[in-house]
């Protein structure tokens, strides 16, 4: 039985328009004119228990409305949402001290007091004895391999240890439903890859189910399995990444390093030759050739060196919401 | 028995935050002189000729008009502005205490700081008018400090009230200085009630402004007052805000739209 559930859940933001210069302006103050903005138009999902999905869109896609929408902290326009039996915007106690949401750039930590002091608070507000916290908190900081920083004002931690500390701050009641909007934003590379290790961790461990919005892909590739895409507030992708991949990538690049230089006209009737430079050759060649291909080249000509890569996530994916080709991707694939 | 936990447990830490700003504190407590000032003014032009009152009654009241003023200041449309702007407010409404308890510690926090600060400024006032100094009697100093915690509970309440407006509106801390005004005139802070005419008087009775502080301070200053009426207005206002509270919170929260989160 899934623990998220979406059905036609909408969200219609009325925004007040203005036409620029003096006209508009003095237009704007005796008459406003609205404009609706479907900002998440009929959005259907489900997530089992357990899950980790990435939820992948462009600025503006309708992500973080969606994420808002699911714990409670806006109400739908249309549709319904259920997490774990609860309607979000009721906002129950039993649900609340089921889920968390952690946005990247805000924070619930008090700026100029040390964390703990942050975690006391939160530990008392979801009802947690002074041991069960002590006992988290030890457990969350080896997780999150943090520890005397907690000790300082928040002001004074870098980045990254804020962002271990915020998660702690989050985690502290032991959500089993995390929505986690842009969890990286702006840490270094050590510190995504260590916040990735964390969320993996914590998924393993408490079997918590997790759906993440994040603009690097390296965060959704190395935590999740499927992924949700939206564009323009719609869904147009819900299934496995690696199908997604391959869909959106029918041609595997497939790198050789020739012992001899071979003309280019010899090694066409291969694939697409994309780089060309003396007895290096860049090739894209169709899935459903590339084994016929490789053979036949092995065979012909002197190899010293080869590798078969998929084009990058990142860029295939860029290039889908550039091009707008959203509507060739097939739903549920 | 948990909320009480709870309730501790932002009490200690907005009181530790309000430690670190201590300084700040002390300019808020020195910026609330305006009694003192009104008491200057009013023994210069001998208040007797207006008011029913001896030059060391109206002394004893700014006096205590002051104290009042200090424990009953509130600023929470400002913050929660600023909270909902900046979209700091919605891991609050995520947890399963509602954000009304933050913003009341930290005012209750704000105030403890003031303890210190304000004895301080009661003991430089009476070294250097050592007439003045008088001690109201125990019973007077319990009722004044029951009627200070109502009115602190009340204003709050009225300005949590036009709070909730910051769903609707992005710039609704402007209507706090639309409060300001018949809090100036009406509560008894530049002038005791008895100096306006009797119809304003009646008038301004039926508000919750002169409760506000007007009574507390009749009370500190030992002035006879109505004590059952005063009590009776400062709980009936409570409950009238408190329903309003609830009614603007539940309405507010379907029209939030997280702007800033």
């Amino acid at each position: 039985m899934s623990i998220i559930t979406a059905r036609s859940l909408t969200k219609t933001f009325l925004v007040s328009t203005k036409k620029p210069g003096i006209r508009g302006t003095l237009r704007h103050f005796f008459a406003r004119s609205f404009s609706r903005v479907e900002a998440v138009d009929c959005v259907e999902f489900d997530i089992e228990p357990g899950e980790i999905v990435g939820f992948i869109g462009p600025n503006g896609a309708g992500k973080t409305t969606t994420l808002k929408m699911l714990c409670g902290l806006i109400h739908p326009s249309y549709g319904q949402a259920l997490v774990d039996g609860d309607i979000p915007h009721l906002r129950h106690s039993s649900f609340l001290k089921k889920i968390t949401f952690v946005m990247g750039q805000k924070q619930q930590l008090i700026w100029d007091l040390p964390p703990l002091d942050s975690f006391k608070v939160n530990a008392a507000v979801y009802g947690l004895t002074d041991l069960e916290a002590r006992k988290r908190i030890h457990e969350l900081a080896n997780m999150l391999d943090i520890d005397d920083e907690l000790k300082r004002p928040v002001r004074k931690l870098s980045l990254g240890q804020r962002m271990k500390a915020e998660l702690m701050a989050s985690l502290l009641h032991r959500p089993s439903v995390l929505f986690l909007d842009e969890p990286t934003l702006g840490l270094d590379v050590n510190a995504q890859i260590r916040i990735r290790e964390f969320l993996s961790d914590y998924n393993k461990k408490f079997k918590a189910t997790i759906l993440l919005t994040s603009h690097y892909m390296a965060d959704i590739t190395s935590l999740s399995r499927r992924v949700i895409l939206i564009h323009k507030g719609k869904i147009f992708y819900d299934g496995d990444l690696k199908k997604l991949t391959e869909s959106l990538s029918p041609s595997r690049s497939v790198n050789i390093e020739f012992h001899n230089i071979y003309p280019r006209q010899e090694l066409e009737q291969y694939g697409i030759i994309e780089e060309y430079q003396n007895s290096y050759v860049r090739f894209l060649i169709p899935r459903e050739k590339l084994s016929l291909s490789l053979t036949s080249i092995l065979n012909r000509f002197s190899v010293k060196d080869l590798e078969v890569t998929d084009l990058p996530i990142e860029l295939l994916i860029s290039e889908l919401f550039k091009h707008g080709k959203t509507q060739n991707v097939n739903i549920g694939s | 028995m948990k909320f009480f936990r709870a309730l501790k447990a932002l009490l200690d830490s907005q009181y530790a935050l309000m430690l670190e700003y201590r300084v700040e504190i002390a300019l808020w407590a020195v910026s609330g002189l305006l009694p003192l000032i009104m008491l200057g003014i009013w023994v210069e032009v001998d208040s007797s000729n207006f008011v029913e009152l001896s030059n060391e009654q109206i002394t004893r009241y700014f006096l205590s008009a002051f104290v009042v003023r200090q424990f009953t200041a509130v600023w929470v449309m400002v913050s929660f502005e600023e909270d909902t702007l900046e979209g700091r407010i919605a891991p609050f409404l995520l947890q399963p205490i509602i954000p009304f308890w933050r913003y009341f510690t930290s005012h209750v926090a704000e105030q403890i700081t003031r303890i210190p600060i304000v004895l301080l400024m009661l003991i430089v006032f009476f070294i250097f008018l050592p007439d003045t100094f008088w001690i109201p009697s125990l019973l007077h100093i319990l009722l004044s400090l029951l009627s200070i915690i109502l009115a602190f509970w009340v204003r709050f309440l009225i300005h949590w009230c036009f709070s909730m407006l910051c769903f609707w509106n992005e710039r609704a801390s402007s209507i706090e200085r639309l409060l300001l005004i018949p809090y100036i005139f009406l509560s008894g802070l530049v002038a005791p009630l008895n100096v306006f005419p009797n119809s304003v008087k009646s008038i301004a009775m039926f508000t919750p402004y002169p409760y506000l502080l007007a009574f507390p301070a009749q009370l500190l200053s030992g002035e006879k007052v109505n004590i059952i009426n005063g009590f009776a207005m400062l709980i009936i206002w409570g409950i009238i805000f408190l329903c309003i509270s609830l009614f603007a919170w539940n309405k507010g929260l379907k029209h939030y739209s997280a702007m800033g989160a």
